[in-house]
């Protein structure tokens, strides 16, 4: 089955200021679709980590995010240095973050169990200097 | 009372049709048609920002006139703090309640007071720990009613006790009544007030059923007669009128509620667009580190509000005046919650989905399919002049039926160059048919 809706967003390379534009807007186009607010608010957190993840080590990239009658998908990637280790990557508490972003509160490695605890599917691909894939299925009802 | 009761209206008259309230108001409630603004009442937060930016004034506040102070025997003046902000330092607060006194109320009650009776409240509500945090002030209603249409994620986390305002209403009331022995038919209680959310959430309140406020002046109405009773009154006048301590006084500007709780995890926002960011934060679990957020609709604060007199900065140096002075003496002995359960809302606020573009979601997903294809088409100058505030505003508009393409002036243009189009080529095709 075909998406309904179908949007696409740039994320920008080490800009703070602009990570959560995309989830922002998604969040208000859920609310305009009536949406319950517990899904819009699981769908923004996810959405904004995985966006975060993208200015602070991707590189930049993009969001793509498509709602379907009974549920949204969303595909945030980009081409930047990838991961080496995943599943140490998805612990709680480990960050590759440089201090400095500490620094601002930001890497606190709790990004990605952050999306996958929010998200009903959740899917990393990433492959060293390739880059980075998130596959995030959150159901509507 | 009709269930979307407004303080803010629209003089009709004065309206001349401009861009500029539409393009300032934080929940797109204003529409230009036929020449004529028009507010939308579902999504009115009764902020007052069309207030402060119409250049005509044609917006204004409706509040109770002086006039209504005869129907009541016992006539109580609450002063917003915000009051004392819009007066020079050469003038103390004894001398403004007094002024009030003179101004023919029977009794003062400071709204300051009640406000430390509030943050007394509210420092055990956090203490105690089973809240949400951030806990979100409730105290500026339009601050509220914005949660409500815009961020039901936040409504759980609104500190649901009642606001400075009506803690004063009640306690005044309880007191006359038991001291005096009057009955409270005959009290009135008249809250002076900086803003228009306040007038709607005494006339239609959120928390409960019947607010304790009988009437609500703008504190533009009065501050002028407060100012002429004052020049008679001795500059160090002392009827002992005062029961708020610096904290209570504070609260007019912004961060006053915030020093009041003595934590440092707390944060100030004043300006309804800033603190549509910081919600816009706390939504995507972004705000760390705090337990309590202040959160005003007003630039400055209180002091800033629409019905105010003297400029919010200059009232913020004011009030500097009168938080030092009142710094000698202290009240917070006095001024407690112990038993707060009696300050808590007694009515739950249900999320009102203003935004959503049909109650089927499905129906709702193809108007937005639609709604996305018409904004492709339009210019994106967000120029206003089809009265909607953007062009995205103008595509939901027309989704919904209430607009048309040809709103927009540049999809008008292509229209009718069109039409010019077509016309030439008839012309053509006519001319080509009598030479022939």
């Amino acid at each position: 089955m075909s998406s309904i809706i179908k949007k696409e967003y740039d994320i920008p390379a080490n800009d703070f200021s602009l990570a959560g534009e995309a989830s922002s807007n998604v969040r208000k186009l859920l609310t305009q679709l009536g949406v319950n607010p517990t899904v819009i608010k699981r769908t923004s957190i996810a959405m904004y980590e995985a966006e975060l993840n993208v200015v602070i080590h991707g590189n930049g990239g993009k969001a793509r995010v498509e709602i379907f009658e009974d549920k949204i998908e969303i595909l945030v990637y980009d081409e930047g240095p990838g991961i080496e280790d995943i599943e140490l990557a998805m612990k709680e508490g480990y960050s590759t973050a440089p201090d400095f972003i500490r620094e601002m509160g930001f890497g606190a490695g709790m990004g990605l169990s952050n999306i996958k605890k929010n998200s009903d599917r959740f899917v990393l691909e990433s492959e060293p200097n390739k880059g980075t894939r998130v596959y995030i299925t959150i159901y509507l009802y | 009372m009709t269930n979307y009761f407004h303080s803010v209206t629209l003089e009709e008259d004065k309206c001349r049709g401009c861009t500029n309230c539409i393009k300032h108001c934080p929940t797109e409630a204003i529409r230009v048609r036929n020449g004529k603004a028009t507010i939308i009442k579902e999504r009115c937060i009764d902020c007052g920002e069309c207030i402060r930016v119409c250049p005509y004034h044609a917006k204004k506040a409706v509040t109770d006139p002086i006039s209504e102070l005869s129907k009541y025997p016992v006539k109580v003046a609450l002063p917003a703090p915000s009051l004392y902000g819009q007066f020079g330092q050469d003038i103390s607060r004894e001398r403004i309640l007094k002024g009030l006194l003179e101004l023919g109320f029977d009794w003062v009650f400071e709204v300051a007071k009640a406000a430390e009776i509030v943050s007394d409240a509210t420092r055990r509500i956090i203490g105690a720990g089973n809240v949400k945090k951030p806990v979100i002030s409730s105290a500026c209603p339009a601050v509220v009613r914005l949660v409500q249409v815009r961020f039901p994620n936040l409504i759980n986390n609104l500190l649901k006790i009642e606001s400075p305002m009506e803690v004063a209403a009640r306690i005044a009331k309880q007191t006359i009544t038991e001291r005096e022995n009057i009955p409270a038919e005959e009290i009135g209680i008249f809250f002076i007030s900086p803003c228009a959310a306040k007038v709607t959430s005494v006339k239609a309140p959120y928390e409960k059923k019947e607010s304790f406020v009988n009437g609500v002046l703008s504190m533009k109405d009065i501050h002028i007669k407060i100012l002429e009773k004052i020049k008679s009154i001795p500059w160090d006048f002392d009827g002992d009128l005062v029961s708020s301590g610096a904290y209570g006084v504070g609260w007019a500007g912004s961060g006053g509620e915030c020093s009041a709780l003595e934590t440092p995890r707390t944060l100030a926002v004043h300006g309804i667009h800033n603190v549509i960011n910081i919600f816009e934060e706390i939504v995507e679990d972004r705000l760390k580190n705090v337990d309590f957020v202040e959160a005003l609709s007003c630039t400055e604060g209180c002091l800033g509000g629409p019905l105010t007199v003297v400029n919010p900065f200059v009232a913020s140096t004011n009030l500097k005046w009168q938080v030092n002075r009142a710094k000698e003496r202290d009240f917070s002995g006095e001024n407690t919650a112990a038993d707060y359960q009696d300050l808590l809302w007694t009515k739950d606020m249900e999320y009102k989905p203003i935004l959503k573009l049909d109650d089927n979601m499905m129906k709702a997903m193809i108007k937005m399919q639609k709604l996305e294809e018409i904004n492709d088409g339009l210019p994106g100058l967000d120029c206003g002049a089809c009265g909607s505030p953007s062009c995205r505003a103008l595509a939901e508009d027309i989704v919904r039926g209430l607009a048309f393409e040809t709103d927009c002036i540049f999809k008008l243009r292509e229209k009718v160059s069109d039409l010019a189009d077509h016309m030439k080529a008839f012309e053509h095709i006519y001319r080509q048919k009598t030479e022939d």
